[in-house]
């Protein structure tokens, strides 16, 4: 039979809780999906459109963009590819990003009533999260595609490698956001901090624009490590000179053992948030 | 595994809460970082904090119920969150073998706008049912909430009872070796209610229940060992559920009469206990088997024809337990000076040991047009060695037949 032991003193072995950790995602994967599409089928049942309304978002972005470019509106800058394709893939990127950060925290916050009542396992959370995110993005990720056509880029076979470098931008994210959950939820300005500084760094991000070749907003943005992560994801997609391949396999070979530590830190403090909420 | 193995194990478990939400907030914050270096130092009260839980010890087996009662906040529910894993204890240590199953929300995971079919999915999932298991009970879980009509309704149609009702028929799939109950079937109509108590009765044999409830009638039909909780502190443990459901009473006891109705006619002046062995606090005791006797007086302010009196008998829990004969036009009862004296008695009185109180209503004699109600006007006390939980105890006799 299984025993369960609750004491104030912890186990501090890193591997003992990552594997229960583990344990846990793996064990809840059911969970994780029901969830997941529970709050999918919520979110769009109560609606004419329905699911329409998944690319009628992006759709609308992306017209914006080439509504701007083709007026001339915006200036092309030295991309070597078709604006409209660059900010599109730019800011897809950048929100996949954004939302990584920001879902821990926010379907933590959502479970808040469950977790006080509750004992399940809590990583089923994260990993839903992450499947709604996957889920937006695919809609989006089809409208770029879309775009390319149109603007007759042509597709080249590193296009297989997308989904693996678009998985390191999302475990860099939810590392980041696991690390501030706890916070966030005793204190409501953390996420409002993060949010600000998002929207700051993204001007420091190759987002809308390219590294300049020069002057101080290439030292800002070649410090930044998103930069890295956005610049040769989009290489990947739109095919480019990956400058800054080495970077991101360092930024990746940093997240997994960071992830790692991001994952018992969230199930260690969820008792410690549980007790304060 | 010898199947009287003790499952529940609880040894001297503390838990302290803040009173105040920005100190509890930087205390958060504090607590996630001693958390991280493992938590070995004692605990002390910091400013603001108190112990809503503390030193609380006891041991469950298979087949035992342990019910958990106290006023609000005496920290039954925090016990149970320990128990259940969801905080963690501040000092102290609680070991749990088996599955553990919680009715401490039904509907969890509920989503308002989703059919009551996809949410037996949501509700069943996060209980720790794997899909599988949810497919082969949905059928059953349909039949047990009884409203297969509405089953593919969203759930935000349904009614509060309807929703408990999905929610106990998910839950009550489990079969947990340690189950938690929290006051999660005070809503329901009296058939479910009795249902859900039928299906806890067949779970009592095979695990180990803990029971939080503010009905002691529930209490004291499914618990054989109770705790008594009062500001965190365990005032009362053992086997003795009668004695502890008196004790809990005994900390709401109410002594005020109020005057429900009056027309001004007639006014209670007095009315105590004759004969009786004892007094403690206000409160007169007879022993059972004694003769009631209640002594009466009341003024007449306007002239009038001696009036019925009925004279009823509550429990501690204001059910009402009896009443006693109304008198009749034969009976001599007479007025002097614009007074009203008797005494009812009811003869070797068979009410069994505790708390009871009487209420009077004063009507015309003919009409039974009201005159006086008064509630509460007197409290009495039956002692007896025998504790049971009826409000009868009835004198027998065994014969050979």
């Amino acid at each position: 039979m299984e025993t369960r032991i609750y004491q104030k003193e912890n186990n501090l072995s890193v591997f003992k809780l990552l594997k229960a950790s583990l344990k846990d995602i793996y064990g809840s994967r059911f969970l994780a999906k029901q969830i997941t599409v529970r709050d999918i089928k919520a979110q769009y049942r109560q609606s004419y459109f329905g699911i329409l309304w998944a690319f009628i978002m992006p759709l609308t972005t992306a017209f914006v963009w080439i509504f701007l470019s083709s007026s001339g509106t915006v200036k092309l800058s030295d991309t070597d590819v078709p604006y409209p394709v660059f900010v599109f893939s730019g800011t897809l990127l950048w929100s996949v990003l954004r939302q990584a950060i920001n879902t821990p925290a926010q379907s933590t916050q959502g479970a808040r009533g469950l977790l006080s009542k509750i004992n399940f396992p809590k990583e089923a959370l994260v990993v839903s999260g992450v499947y709604k995110l996957l889920f937006d993005t695919s809609f989006k990720m089809g409208l770029l595609l879309v775009l390319m056509l149109i603007y007759g880029m042509p597709f080249q076979w590193g296009l297989l490698l997308f989904p693996l470098s678009l998985l390191v931008i999302i475990l860099v994210g939810i590392a980041i956001g696991l690390l501030l959950t706890p916070f966030s939820m005793l204190y409501t300005d953390v996420g409002k901090v993060v949010s600000l500084g998002l929207s700051f760094i993204m001007y420091i991000t190759p987002v809308v624009y390219v590294v300049p070749p020069s002057g101080m907003m290439k030292t800002l943005m070649e410090l930044n490590p998103f930069t890295a992560l956005i610049t040769v994801t989009r290489d990947v997609l739109l095919g480019g000179d990956f400058v800054y391949l080495s970077y991101f396999g360092v930024i990746f070979l940093i997240t997994i053992p960071v992830l790692a530590l991001a994952l018992v830190w969230y199930r260690l403090s969820i008792p410690v948030i549980v007790e304060r909420n | 595994m010898p199947d009287n193995d003790v499952l529940v194990k609880v040894e001297g478990l503390s838990k302290k809460f803040c009173k105040d939400l920005k100190t509890s907030l930087w205390y958060g914050v504090k607590d996630l970082l001693t958390n991280m270096r493992g938590n070995v130092s004692d605990r002390e009260l910091r400013p603001k904090e108190f112990w809503a839980v503390k030193d609380v010890s006891f041991e469950l087996r298979r087949g035992e119920c342990l019910g958990l009662i106290g006023h609000n906040g005496a920290g039954k529910s925090t016990l149970l969150k320990i128990l259940n894993g969801l905080i963690n204890p501040d000092s102290g240590k609680v070991t749990i073998k088996g599955r553990v199953g919680a009715l401490i929300e039904l509907g969890a995971g509920f989503n308002p706008i989703l059919t009551g079919r996809e949410n037996i999915y949501n509700n069943g999932v996060i209980l720790g049912f794997t899909k599988k298991e949810i497919d082969s009970k949905v059928e059953s879980i349909i039949d047990f909430a009884e409203i297969r009509d509405f089953i593919d309704m969203p759930v935000q149609h349904y009614s509060s009872g309807m929703k408990v009702r999905l929610g106990f028929a998910v839950a009550a799939q489990m079969e947990p070796d340690v189950l938690i109950i929290d006051e999660v079937l005070a809503v329901g109509d009296l058939g479910f209610v009795l249902k859900c108590f039928k299906h806890i009765d067949l779970m009592l044999p095979k695990s180990a229940i803990i029971f939080v409830s503010h009905s002691m009638p529930m209490v004291s039909r499914i618990c054989n060992q109770i705790i008594l909780m009062e500001h965190g502190v365990s005032v009362f443990q053992g086997e003795g559920v009668a004695k502890a459901i008196d004790l809990y009473y005994s900390r709401f006891s109410n002594s005020e009469s109020n005057v429900i109705f009056a027309d001004g006619s007639i006014e209670l002046e007095d009315v105590k206990l004759m004969e009786t062995k004892n007094e403690i606090g206000g409160v007169q005791q007879i022993n059972w088997l004694d003769d009631l006797k209640i002594y009466f007086r009341f003024k007449l302010k306007n002239q009038i024809n001696i009036p019925q009196f009925e004279v009823s008998i509550f429990d501690k829990e204001q059910r009402s337990v009896a009443v006693l004969k109304k008198n009749k036009i034969s009976d001599t009862i007479e007025v002097k000076d614009n007074l009203i004296e008797f005494v009812i008695t009811n003869k070797r009185v068979q009410l069994s040991k505790g708390l009871y109180s009487i209420n009077i209503y004063v009507g015309k004699m003919n009409t039974g047009e009201p005159l006086l109600r008064v509630h509460s006007i007197l409290s009495f006390q039956i002692i007896d060695s025998e504790e049971v939980w009826p409000p009868f105890l009835l004198a027998s006799t065994f014969e050979n037949y």
